[in-house]
């Protein structure tokens, strides 16, 4: 090990403080501004600690009086979680087959490459007949119109997952099961997929957050409280529907909530599937 | 079991995802193509076969060119910025010290907040009112006057980078601390043997392990950074005097906005030329870089 000198130490713990701060200062502020008064974040010079710590902003958006900003959030809070839970269970399903057939049959490699490659598609050149379809199947301002839609960010990617960690799983243990009698879908269900649980659980994790972070296409495709998601609600509160910085910087602060908990909770099993590709933008 | 067989179960296995993909991006994609030719509208009509004329007028437009260069201005110095400070931050976290499990964790903090969270958190930052930045810069007494920070052409797009940066240099980061990890430590303590200063050391033994996976990374934040709208759309909608506008929003604009949707399919479709050949012209250059890095 190389030792270090006393100012390089120095230097290190202050290169930390640094990269620290610029992290964190952001998001501290986000949360200081969900609990400081109106008067305090309109103040001149700015009250960078409020005199009196407010919560009723936590309170106001997650109650379901009707018309009260609160109502709009919390429709938009479901609609999130039911859009990305249900594009995820979807995108889940259809990877899992999808990723076993081609770790284990590199002959049809090419289809999921194709797949993969759509990746590069920006959303504006699917977005127009994308619109045009759902109109005309009725399914606009629809959860399970927009769960389709999310369809075509999260499966090619769920694939690719399931199919890197297939490749992991070492097809001897499959062939042992099959000459002792099991047929193919008793042994990926036996066998395969439990071993697979933990990229499963993974692929659905990212799947999840990108759901969740969806944006463009939730913009497009919804317009109220019958599908609107958290994402197009809080850009609609930053774009001047309401004055309180407060209340829009709690609307944040609550829906960065599950994926920064999310995040750190599986640091390790995202860290390993980011590095092992890197994912989201 | 026979090959043939073999092959059949897969397609069947895939058949599936195959269905869905093509139900929702391959007949969208082709039927974007068929409309770029039409001067079909959102809603309602049809449209007429118009022949290339949608993409004539498009390409010859002098919104398209300016708001290619600003797309390739955001890409460019976005995706430098956060290459730059994310092997920084890489560099910095290999290193041993106290609280560098913490740090490291913190690195997730950005990455994890949704695109528009962020968006939001930035665009408050940047209030030209009441806004964190304008309050820190004048107590600090750097500045005099508040500012309009995302109201004015000459700042905006760089506010917009900045924001951008903060969120995105931590996924490089990652990747670039897995690569760091890699290097064997008989390799770093033989060069320090042979006497290689710090500068030597990085550029001739560390960075042929973090050039493969670097160049992942900048392909991917270059697609994303050539695509981006959300967190345009959120802080300034493409403004102000269309100073942000990339093509995402300018695409979104034409079909959407104005509801013209046969030459927004062409345009969109220039912009997925566009992303497709930078794509290839990466996917060559990574294939080089693997090479001689191996």
């Amino acid at each position: 090990m190389e030792r270090r000198s006393p100012l390089f130490t120095a230097f290190i713990y202050a290169c930390a403080l640094l990269l620290a701060a610029v992290i964190l200062a952001p998001i501290v502020w986000l949360y200081i501004m969900s609990i400081s008064p109106a008067a305090d974040l309109a103040a001149k010079p700015l009250h960078w600690w409020p005199a009196a710590v407010d919560f009723s902003r936590y309170r106001q958006l997650l109650s379901t009086i009707e018309n009260s900003a609160g109502e709009a959030f919390v429709a938009s809070l479901r609609n999130s979680i039911e859009i990305a839970g249900m594009a995820t269970t979807a995108a889940i399903a259809l990877a899992i087959p999808a990723g076993w057939a081609v770790s284990r049959t590199p002959s049809v490699g090419w289809s999921l490459s194709m797949v993969i490659a759509t990746y590069m598609l920006p959303p504006v050149a699917l977005a127009v007949p994308l619109y045009m379809g759902l109109a005309h199947l009725g399914m606009l301002n629809n959860v399970f119109g927009l769960a389709l839609v999310y369809l075509t960010i999260l499966a090619p990617f769920t694939t690719w997952l399931m199919k890197s960690g297939f490749d992991s799983i070492p097809r001897e243990i499959e062939s042992a099961a099959m000459i002792d009698g099991a047929g193919l879908f008793q042994t990926l269900r036996i066998i395969t997929l439990p071993l697979a649980m933990p990229v499963v659980a993974t692929s659905a994790l990212f799947a999840f957050l990108l759901a969740w972070d969806e944006f463009f296409y939730a913009l497009l495709f919804t317009s109220d409280q019958r599908a609107k998601t958290l994402t197009v609600e809080i850009a609609d509160l930053a774009g001047g529907r309401v004055s309180d910085y407060g209340l829009i910087a709690t609307a944040g602060v609550l829906a960065a909530l599950p994926p920064v908990l999310i995040g750190l909770l599986t640091q390790r099993a995202l860290i390993s599937g980011l590095t092992s590709g890197g994912v989201k933008g | 079991m026979s090959g043939t067989w073999m092959t059949t179960r897969a397609w069947l296995l895939m058949l599936p995802l195959l269905v869905v993909m093509i139900a929702v991006i391959g007949w969208p994609l082709y039927d974007t193509v068929r409309l770029s030719f039409t001067d079909a509208k959102l809603v309602g009509t049809e449209g007429d076969y118009v022949g290339v004329s949608n993409y004539i007028k498009m390409l010859s437009g002098s919104n398209f060119q300016r708001t290619l260069i600003t797309t390739t201005w955001f890409a460019v110095v976005s995706v430098a910025a956060e290459m730059i400070i994310g092997v920084l931050a890489a560099l910095l976290l290999n290193q041993e010290f106290r609280g560098r499990t913490i740090l490291r964790a913190l690195l997730i903090l950005p990455w994890a907040l949704p695109t528009v969270v962020n968006a939001t958190l930035w665009r408050l930052i940047y209030n030209p009112e009441y806004g964190a930045l304008n309050a820190a810069l004048t107590q600090l007494g750097l500045i005099g006057d508040y500012r309009s920070w995302l109201g004015e052409p000459g700042t905006a797009l760089a506010s917009l980078i900045v924001a951008d940066c903060w969120k995105n240099f931590p996924l490089v980061a990652l990747i670039a601390l897995a690569a760091l990890q890699a290097v064997p430590r008989d390799i770093t303590a033989a060069s320090l043997v042979d006497g290689a200063g710090p500068f030597a050391r990085f550029r001739f033994v560390i960075l042929p392990y973090l050039a493969g996976p670097l160049m992942v990374a900048l392909v991917l934040r270059t697609i994303e950074a050539f695509k981006v709208f959300d967190i345009i759309w959120v802080m300034t909608r493409g403004g102000p005097a269309n100073s942000t506008r990339t093509l995402s929003i300018l695409v979104y604009q034409e079909a959407f906005s104005f509801q013209r949707a046969g030459s927004g399919a062409s345009l969109a479709l220039i912009v997925t030329l566009l992303v497709t050949l930078l794509a290839l012209a990466y996917a060559a250059l990574v294939r080089k870089t693997a090479g001689s890095a191996a």
